[in-house]
């Protein structure tokens, strides 16, 4: 009897660790297909990045964007010298 | 490969890449034998099998917690040592941590109701552990407001350092009040007061539940770098057309 009462607690329960697990899973995924699909439409419009050789700095890049490409690359050395120094 | 390599978002990406699918492997291998232990476990001589939601709310309750530790950590990271991947780290973790916070909240109202007849008290242990969610839910909303990366990290690390102080809140709370929540029984002065056969799957579980963390936050960080990515490339492009 005890058993009965309890049984829709437990079910809740495992039903809502089903539902965040799988939430969370839904997300990473789409996330991943939504990031590489708009990277894989900027390559074939022919921007890519400076790193990978097939695009050069259109001339009037303004400040943000060179700064945030800047920032990237920075991003990239600081590894590369972290490995480096090890 | 030396972990100092993995601080170079390429490599950390071809790292996630072979990595992800082990991780998942394993948690899917843990977490099942772990559930299998805690479906077989006996019951509590007072609880009776409410005890089981104690096999996934113990585990989310931790990994709450790790979430902000993780986020505190990288703070540190982004203020301090300003390494490359930390505030990618911090902005991963935060709703894998407010997922599972939200999930302990949950199990812990279905265990309330049968057990201390009610779903909510306002109890220091279940508020402090509220509050932690409403950080998680402020630092998502901090990271969506401010649009540059580097600023919002800034912004998002002040408020981790300062949402860190909830931590040993939440620990220790059962211990500074008087609360209708139970005291500390797995990780205490003097061994776990939990029996081997209810404490073992609980372990298990727990070990589980982290790899599906560590998969999970792996995973949104590799989303991190490439949304990243795509946002330097649509500024070239922006600029390219004007």
């Amino acid at each position: 009897m005890e058993h009965m009462d309890h049984m829709p607690f437990i079910v809740g329960s495992y039903a809502a660790a089903a539902a965040v697990i799988v939430v969370l899973i839904g997300w990473v995924m789409l996330d991943f297909r939504a990031q590489r699909r708009a990277l894989a439409e900027l390559e074939m419009r022919g921007v890519t990045r400076r790193s990978s050789g097939a695009a050069s700095r259109p001339k009037d890049q303004t400040k943000e964007q060179t700064k945030e490409q800047t920032k990237e690359q920075t991003m990239e050395q600081a590894g590369e010298q972290a490995g480096e120094q090890a | 490969m030396n972990p100092l390599d993995l601080a170079n978002p390429s490599r950390f990406l071809a790292f996630a890449n072979r990595a992800i699918p082990w991780l998942a492997g394993a948690t899917v291998i843990v977490l099942a034998f772990g559930l299998k232990q805690a479906m077989n476990a006996p019951n509590d001589y007072q609880q009776g099998d409410t005890i089981k939601i104690m096999y996934l709310h113990v585990p989310s309750a931790w990994l709450g917690m790790l979430g902000w530790g993780v986020m505190t950590v990288a703070a540190l990271g982004t203020l301090v040592w300003r390494h490359p991947l930390a505030d990618v780290a911090a902005k991963a973790a935060a709703p894998i941590g407010a997922g599972f916070t939200l999930l302990c909240l949950v199990t812990g109202s279905l265990w309330g109701r049968p057990e201390w007849g009610t779903y909510w008290v306002w109890d220091a242990r279940l508020t402090s552990e509220l509050v932690l969610l409403l950080l998680y839910l402020g630092v998502i909303a901090l990271w969506r407001t401010v649009e540059d990366p580097s600023r919002a990290a800034r912004a998002v690390a002040i408020l981790t350092l300062v949402g860190a102080i909830d931590l040993p809140i939440i620990k220790f709370s059962v211990d500074w009040w008087n609360t209708l929540h139970q005291g500390a029984s797995v990780f205490r002065l003097g061994g776990s007061t939990i029996y081997p056969t209810m404490l073992v799957p609980l372990l298990i579980t727990a070990v589980g539940f982290t790899l599906l963390f560590l998969t999970l936050h792996l995973a949104a960080m590799r989303n991190e770098i490439l949304r990243r990515r795509v946002r330097t490339l649509r500024l070239m492009q922006a600029s390219a057309a004007n």
